[in-house]
């Protein structure tokens, strides 16, 4: 086999490769990203019943309805909409309400928001990233929120 | 005194490194020993002063001098002495600071040990080592001196993070740094190739075992983290796909692709220029690391830093030295001479088909950890590529990569035989399908494409047996020959083996892990007993106990099976007053390698407990599996071909005349 041979043989073998590993991304990125919404987001884009998103936005104070076994209900809020989530499992430690929350899931049929993971962080000045840049983008943002941010709390979660 | 002392020593590294970036590589031009020489002694002077710095840290923090801003916001004076001194790595002053002392031991090492390096070759090395360490310098001492003052001094400090306050920050961070650091002497080696427009067989000589070091150390680092992270954060996950986590992954992909294609550059002197790039890539992949977890840009478990200058800087540094060697790269790589011919067939073929693959699944890595980042800046959109897109893209390429994994030892070098190889490995394929009978018959019902993947990893696990077997003659001749013959293999044959089957045997522990995991959480009140696989767990109680920094609340679990008590487990939930932040420690009782694990939730207002159980079969196969690659790394660095190094000319004339 001559030296140009070889040199075909496996340009046309990495060729192959990336194709398929390309195809394999964009078929990955076709299904498994997750979009980020804030309540008032969900509400506007219509996300259909099953789709899985990240919802963000603060627990709404009084809202949180601990049921049997774990079961757990409560509401997010980002200042104009509310979504109520159900989630079964252990809450991360420091999830409060009035504060900051990221769950994980889709909505079912009648609206609900069932969560099979909710992130909060372990700080109690904390306010996840994403969703203080959202209500900062709505008008939501008091200043006290980010004064004391600090990063080095790392982010807890809990997921069935 | 000693905070002032400490700042000193790092400026005095950072002159240092600056006479050691040029002067060598001038030296190099006029073809002037002395001035080349000068590289060595700024070397192991640098790593001295930068040892004194990272000491005085040290010190600061064993003493808690909370007049150091770093020490008061990262110590406290009730901090057990072994988080004293682990807290040190534990914040980004810190932890910056032992990265460029590691970078310095690296550059020391090359220094006392270089001496069978041509000279310039070694001054090339250690110069463009110092350029990666003044650059780093200059970020410590502009955007996050460790050593600052703070004009009114505080009695007590604000205490490291909780989550911090384990052993697993003794091991993982200076072993992963190690691991990402090891890469910049490949990347050091490389340039200097490049520089010299010379390479050979004996620079992939020396370039090897260093790469190996760094590949071990990263190895354990990871394995290390990841079981750190799954006792510690109470949800019994190893991987997350975290950004931080691909951070680490993306250069070992990479530095095990670069691995082998030193092996074959070494042996058959071919794909002289694909190592080259691969061991600038690696390099650039530790830099991404540093960058991606020191910048802050992720708001992830281990960013730290805050402050935008830091990542603007950071950025600039990677830019610099990515952009350069790559430039460096296409200006020089067409210099550089074409190698031996082999046929697609063939031990290079293999391992250029390894290399292929490897490369593939760090790029898809590569794009799910950087492109929510880039969609974010660009179109502010935010999204989060977790772990599916990972299982869709990354698993689909390894399935090939170790399907070819037994076939590379057992082709030859130049011109292999796949019959011949395929021959030899019938036993492993049999065993490989007997295995996925059995495990499908047993969990019939089940996942179809667990067995699938566990006679994958026997596949892989007994090719290496056979390949061993082949080398001794094992079963083919005298017990005795074999022996004889064991004895004679060289070590990287041995540690080869070890390396490849530790992925089958990682790869078994993934698969049950995530399939035949079971669970239970939910709430429990003293004397209740949870059902889990088999195995009964009464919770007898809970008690209050005060440990140095923090209240603890501990739960006793009596685990029995089959009616017969087998152990007790403790699961308990601290709680730190000085940051008001609490910490789940998870209880784990090992049977085997699979595990039971206990982590606590809140208590309710009935004073039931929320508890979460997992079984978890096998799981601690996961860490065995790098555990075993790092073994054969070490064997294989153990060989004596690696350890002797190229004979100059005149040292073997020498050595024939006294064998007359």
């Amino acid at each position: 086999m001559t030296r140009k041979q070889r040199r075909l043989t496996m340009i046309g073998g990495s060729l192959a490769v990336l194709a398929v590993a390309a195809g394999l991304v964009l078929n990955a990125m076709r299904d498994s990203i997750v979009f980020f919404s804030t309540p008032s987001m969900a509400a506007e884009k219509h996300i259909p019943a099953g789709k899985r998103f990240r919802l963000g936005g603060l627990v709404q104070p009084g809202s949180l309805v601990r049921g049997d076994n774990l079961a757990v209900s409560f509401s997010v809020a980002d200042g104009s909409a509310m979504l109520p989530v159900a989630y079964k499992g252990i809450l991360p430690d420091l999830f409060r309400e009035g504060q900051g929350v990221i769950a994980e899931g889709a909505l079912d049929a009648s609206g609900v928001f069932k969560a099979d993971t909710v992130l909060a962080k372990h700080d109690e000045t904390y306010m996840p990233k994403d969703v203080a840049d959202a209500l900062k983008k709505q008008g939501h943002w008091k200043d006290d929120y980010g004064a004391k941010t600090s990063a080095s709390a790392p982010t807890q979660g809990a997921s069935k | 005194m000693i905070a002032e002392a400490g700042h000193y020593a790092l400026v005095l590294a950072l002159a240092l490194a600056l006479i050691q970036s040029t002067v060598p590589i001038a030296g190099a031009r006029w073809n002037d020993v002395a001035l080349m020489n000068v590289a060595r002694s700024t070397a192991l002077a640098q790593l001295l002063f930068v040892a004194f710095s990272f000491t005085a840290l040290v010190m600061l923090h064993v003493t808690s001098d909370f007049s150091v801003v770093n020490v008061f916001e990262n110590s406290h004076s009730m901090k057990p002495l072994i988080y004293k001194i682990t807290g040190v790595w534990g914040n980004h002053e810190g932890s910056m600071l032992l990265w460029v002392s590691i970078l310095a031991l690296f550059g020391g090492l090359v220094a006392a040990f270089g001496n069978n390096l041509p000279l310039s070759l070694r001054a090339h090395v250690l110069a463009v080592q110092a350029w990666i360490a003044s650059a780093f310098y200059l970020f410590i001492l502009v955007t996050s001196n460790p050593f600052l003052r703070i004009a009114n001094p505080p009695i007590e400090g604000r205490d490291l993070n909780p989550v911090l306050q384990d052993i697993g920050l003794a091991v993982h961070p200076p072993m992963l740094y190690l691991g990402y650091v090891g890469f910049s002497i490949s990347f050091s080696f490389a340039v200097a190739a490049l520089i010299e427009g010379r390479i050979d067989a004996a620079w992939a000589r020396w370039v090897r075992p260093w790469t190996l070091v760094a590949w071990i150390f990263l190895t354990l680092g990871i394995a290390m983290g990841s079981y750190w992270a799954y006792y510690e954060l109470g949800w019994g996950g190893w991987w997350f796909w975290d950004p931080v986590e691909n951070a680490s992954l993306m250069p070992w992909l990479a530095g095990t692709a670069l691995l082998h294609s030193a092996v074959v550059m070494e042996k058959r002197n071919a794909l002289k220029v694909w190592t080259i790039l691969l061991s600038i890539l690696t390099f650039s992949l530790s830099l991404l690391g540093t960058f991606l977890v020191r910048s802050g840009v992720l708001t992830s478990v281990h960013a730290f830093a805050t402050d935008p200058t830091r990542g603007v800087f950071i950025l600039l540094i990677l830019c610099l030295f990515i952009g350069g060697g790559l430039s460096l790269y296409a200006w020089r790589a067409s210099a550089l001479k074409q190698g031996g011919l082999f046929a697609p067939i063939s031990r290079e073929g293999a391992l250029v088909l390894n290399n292929l693959f490897l490369t593939t699944a760090c790029a898809t890595v590569f794009i799910g950890t950087l492109y929510p980042l880039a969609l974010e800046v660009l179109t502010n959109d935010k999204i989060s590529v977790g772990a599916p897109f990972f299982n869709l893209t990354f698993g689909p390429l390894f399935v090939p990569l170790m399907l070819a994994m037994p076939f590379g030892p057992l082709l030859a070098w130049k011109r292999g035989d796949l019959l011949g190889a395929a021959q030899r490995l019938t036993a492993a394929g049999i065993a490989a399908l007997i295995i996925v009978a059995v495990v499908w018959a047993w969990t019939y019902g089940g996942s179809t494409f667990a067995p699938l993947a566990i006679g994958l990893a026997i596949f892989v696990i007994s090719g290496a047996v056979s390949d061993l077997a082949e080398r001794l003659a094992l079963f083919r001749g005298p017990f005795a020959v074999s022996m004889q013959r064991a004895r004679g293999l060289p070590r990287a044959s041995w540690g080869t083996a070890f390396a490849h089957a530790g992925v089958g045997i990682a790869l078994i522990g993934i698969v049950c892990e995530t399939t035949w995991n079971s669970e239970y959480i939910g709430s429990m009140k003293p004397d209740a007993v949870a059902k889990l696989a088999g195995y009964e767990l009464k919770l007898d109680g809970v008690t209050q106990r005060q440990g140095p920094n923090f209240r603890e609340m501990i739960a006793q679990f009596t685990v029995s099976l089959d009616g017969k008590t087998l152990s007790v487990m403790t699961p308990s939930k601290r709680n730190f007053t000085t940051r008001g932040s609490s910490t789940t420690e998870a209880a784990l009782l090992t049977r085997g390698a699979s595990q039971l694990y206990i982590s606590l939730g809140d208590t309710t207002a009935e004073g039931a407990l929320a508890v979460r159980i997992y079984h978890k079969p096998l799981v601690l196969l996961i860490w065995w599996g790098p555990v075993l690659m790092a073994f054969g790394g070490m064997l294989s660095l153990s060989d004596r071909r690696l350890r002797v190094g190229a004979p100059k000319p005149a040292k073997a004339s020498r050595a024939l005349q006294a064998a007359e």
